[in-house]
């Protein structure tokens, strides 16, 4: 027979906790004896015995508790693996009823069905999502540290406003890539606790974009460059797109892989030192954000290839939309180009339209490569690529 | 477009002492729904509408704390019926309460409460007021009130103590020094000591009652329907992931038959107090 001898350790400061383990170990039906000297020992074991479903007879030298049959944990069983590489460890359909319960943990039969949308393996799941979440974890930095803001502005004022209307659209474009995958976050089931780690701190990282490029526009200025009509309806054509695959598509693998481009351009061409941080900085976190959705869309690919050609009339019907739109601002071309020139001569002008254009060309380059990386060939990598928004993201 | 009303649908009563009690019996409305019995029930302010209510015969059984047990029973025996209790919880058995001290209370046995200040609940709570009155009675044969002072926590009269309010109160004018003991049912005392009520250590349980037992279901016709509501509830089982919550609630692991036999000390109680007599002769 099990016995447990609490000394002087009552219920009331804890004594239940070795009276459940001792039950733990023996099987219903069979009993342990319990001794001790608390004062109220008998009176606590009888009443939190008769909560528990177990019976109680009480002899001259102690208490015999004879373990009750009814357990919460009948029917229970473990909701996967936490480690996402063991063998089953992240399930093709999560249980809706499964809710918040951590991957890998045992969870009780019943309770309420969690309203979990996006809840397929297949639809969201990257085996990259933890690698990618470590590196985004690790690689987070700190605006007020990560950037000299203090370094010395000398360009004149035409340039800084060619700046700020760079950072305008920044601003504008990474608030729509915070708002996407904070709001599938939430639909995704928890079951798919890596994916959901991943857009989460990309959404932190956009907010951190956010905040630094509107630190560097305000830099030298009170306002705010342009926002166009075209440029918003590019971004709400992203916003408003309801399913997780085509939207991940558009933002991240067409729209922030575009972005890696322009960031690379305004570091290399940047006329200040805080504006190339800002932009090299927030371009080592997109290439994260272009990465998993390349990768969770692969694997997406090949395990339903039905969806290539839906990611390519997602690309066609954005198209359709936009067609009639004005795309880039002129603003936002115009100064790309003087960024670029760095002055206002013809020549420097000229050098920097060639850029400008190098760059819609390097663009193109990248979306075709990551189009054909998802299966697409080449003549199709190409079509699509040009069907892209003119607004970049 | 029609409302919807189970015209043979069988109702029972059950005193709304706490929001949740909405909650459990929607729970069991549609659980015995999915079992094939139409089931409804009717939620009451206090026990003794709902025993009218039941002796009415608007109701078919009584969710019953033991004193509206007591008091259905003898309704009906002025009526030459008989009213059956047929299940209670596996926790409204064998109960007890405790009379409680302070640790360094000069009272050493219950005739040392003479002259003294005892704390209750609710003048109506079984656990909490009429079996430990009726306890010290016994065993001291001092009567309360008389012989000592009885300080009354009247928190949800007509509740029969369902509500824990008037044992905390009881419990803390002990710790505070209002009073000198105070009353409380067993379980009461661990809920207290954990929640910090009752400080560790500082309370000494001066007697504790015989056992008792407390609610049941109450019937006075025993039908198909009954039957069938009876063999429903007996067949639920804690490990059933659709009941366990439901059982929960209602603080259970699994429901008995129901028997009449641990309500000895209650109407002794209501026999010294004349507690339910007035409620009855005006059934």
């Amino acid at each position: 027979m099990m016995r447990v001898d609490l000394g002087d350790l009552g219920f009331e400061r804890g004594g239940q906790t070795l009276v459940k383990r001792a039950l733990s170990r023996v099987p219903i039906g069979e009993t342990v004896r319990v001794r001790g000297s608390d004062p109220h020992l008998r009176l606590h074991v009888v009443s939190w015995c008769r909560g528990q479903g177990h019976t109680v007879e009480q002899t001259t030298d102690g208490l015999t508790i004879t373990r009750g049959a009814a357990s919460r944990w009948n029917g229970a069983l473990v909701a996967g693996r936490a480690d996402p590489f063991d063998a089953d460890a992240v399930v093709p359909h999560p249980d809706p009823a499964w809710g918040l319960a951590p991957r890998g943990s045992f969870v009780e039969a019943g309770g309420p069905s969690f309203e979990y949308p996006i809840a397929s393996r297949a639809l969201v799941w990257s085996d990259g999502a933890q690698r990618l979440y470590r590196q985004a974890a690790a690689a987070q930095w700190d605006p007020a540290t990560a950037i000299d803001w203090g370094a010395v502005i000398e360009h004149d004022d035409e340039i800084e406003d060619a700046v700020v209307q760079i950072m305008t659209f920044l601003i504008e474009n990474e608030m729509a890539a915070l708002q996407i995958p904070a709001s599938f976050l939430a639909r995704i089931h928890p079951h798919f606790q890596e994916v959901v780690q991943v857009l989460a701190i990309q959404a932190a990282d956009e907010a951190r974009h956010v905040e630094v490029f509107t630190r560097r526009a305000t830099l030298m200025r009170r306002t705010l460059g342009l926002s166009t009509v075209g440029g918003r309806q590019s971004l709400k054509t992203l916003l408003d797109e309801p399913d997780f695959a085509l939207a991940s598509f558009l933002l991240s693998v067409l729209g922030e892989g575009s972005f890696l481009s322009l960031l690379r351009f305004l570091a290399e061409n940047a006329p200040d030192p805080i504006t190339a941080q800002v932009a090299k900085l927030a371009g080592q976190d997109e290439a994260r954000h272009v990465a998993f959705g390349l990768e969770h869309l692969r694997r997406h690919v090949q395990e339903a290839p039905a969806l290539l050609p839906r990611l390519a009339r997602a690309i066609e019907a954005r198209h359709r939309t936009l067609r009639d739109t004005a795309g880039l601002n002129e603003e936002v071309f115009d100064s790309l180009v003087i960024i670029a020139a760095g002055d206002f001569r013809p020549a420097s002008i000229a050098r920097g339209h060639d850029l400008v254009e190098a760059l819609q060309q390097d663009m193109d380059r990248g979306r075709k490569a990551r189009l054909s990386s998802l299966g697409f060939d080449d003549a199709e990598a190409t079509r699509l690529s040009a069907l892209h928004t003119r607004n970049f993201m | 477009m029609r409302v919807s009303f189970a015209k043979d649908a069988y109702v029972l009563g059950a005193v709304a002492y706490d929001p949740k009690v909405v909650t459990i019996w929607e729970g069991f409305r549609t659980w015995f729904g999915s079992q094939g019995l139409a089931f409804d029930y009717v939620l009451f302010s206090n026990y003794e509408r709902q025993v009218r209510a039941l002796l009415d015969g608007e109701i078919h059984v009584a969710w019953n704390s033991p004193l509206a047990w007591i008091e259905t029973e003898r309704a009906v025996a002025h009526r030459g019926k008989r009213a059956k209790a047929v299940a209670m919880r596996d926790t409204d058995c064998d109960l007890t309460s405790v009379i409680v001290v302070r640790a360094d209370s000069p009272i050493r046995t219950m005739a040392d409460l003479r002259g003294r200040t005892v704390a209750v609940g609710a003048s109506d709570s079984p656990q909490a007021t009429l079996i430990p009155l009726v306890h010290v009675r016994r065993e001291s044969g001092l009567a309360p009130g008389k012989d000592f002072e009885v300080r009354r926590n009247e928190v949800m009269v007509g509740m029969h103590g369902d509500h824990v309010g008037g044992e905390r109160d009881a419990a803390r004018q002990l710790v505070v020094g209002e009073v000198d003991a105070a009353c409380m049912i067993d379980g009461n005392h661990l809920a207290f000591s954990r929640e910090g009520t009752l400080p560790k250590g500082a309370t000494r349980v001066l007697s504790q009652t015989g056992r008792y037992d407390h609610c049941n279901f109450t019937v006075l016709d025993t039908d198909a329907r009954c039957a069938r509501f009876t063999e429903l509830l007996l067949a639920q089982r804690y490990d059933d992931a659709a009941v366990r919550p439901l059982l929960d609630l209602e603080g259970l692991k699994v429901w008995k038959e129901g028997r009449t036999t641990g309500y000895e000390l209650l109407t002794a109680a209501v026999n010294e107090f004349g507690t339910v007599d007035e409620f009855v002769e005006s059934t």
